[in-house]
């Protein structure tokens, strides 16, 4: 079973308190996403180190269920 | 040291650039390895590919010695820079480019 949007945005808010997550569904089949998401946790860190923080989130579902997820990570201003 | 990750250690320690990718430049398998693919030959450089579909240790075994979970994986100079996700952020920043140049790597 493919993770759903609000699945996927629950585990990252979550794990992130305040974080935004905008999700676009790639191909319009809820299985392809790509995430924009802004947190403040993000800020002072590499950018592996912020993408990091989300595929925690996911806890291990990144690459598995989860194959399609593009991510992109922005710190709030 | 397991044999794995001496393997994969010695890989990136022997060549500047290295895509980790599923399929090959010319075939890739995969959408963000093909996406890899594409932002590298913008930026000109030599690298080497390797295709974790034909090599079932080195698939698992990379994603533990980067503690990183998917594929394609961006490696220069021994120093793991990302996925496709990050290599297409800092391409359309250029950092990717100045990262590449500073690096001194050879150019294809």
């Amino acid at each position: 079973m493919p993770m759903t949007a609000r699945e996927i945005t629950e585990a990252i808010t979550a794990a992130l308190p305040g974080a935004v997550v905008e999700l676009r569904d790639l191909a319009g089949d809820d299985d392809h996403w790509a995430a924009t998401v802004t947190a403040p946790q993000f800020a002072g860190l590499s950018r592996v180190a912020q993408h990091k923080l989300i595929y925690n989130a996911l806890g291990g579902r990144m690459g598995g269920v989860l194959h399609a997820l593009q991510v992109t990570t922005v710190v709030p201003k | 040291m397991s044999d794995v990750n001496a393997r994969i250690s010695d890989l990136v320690t022997s060549n500047d650039v290295v895509l980790f990718m599923k399929g090959t430049p010319l075939f890739p398998q995969c959408g963000f390895s093909s996406r890899a693919i594409a932002i590298l030959d913008h930026c000109g450089v030599a690298y080497e590919s390797v295709d974790v579909l034909q090599d079932m240790e080195i698939r698992q075994g990379i994603k533990t010695f980067s503690d990183w979970p998917t594929i394609p994986q961006l490696y220069v100079k021994g120093e793991f820079v990302g996925g496709s996700d990050i290599m297409m952020e800092m391409f359309e920043a250029g950092e990717l480019q100045a990262m590449l140049n500073e690096s001194g790597v050879k150019t294809a």
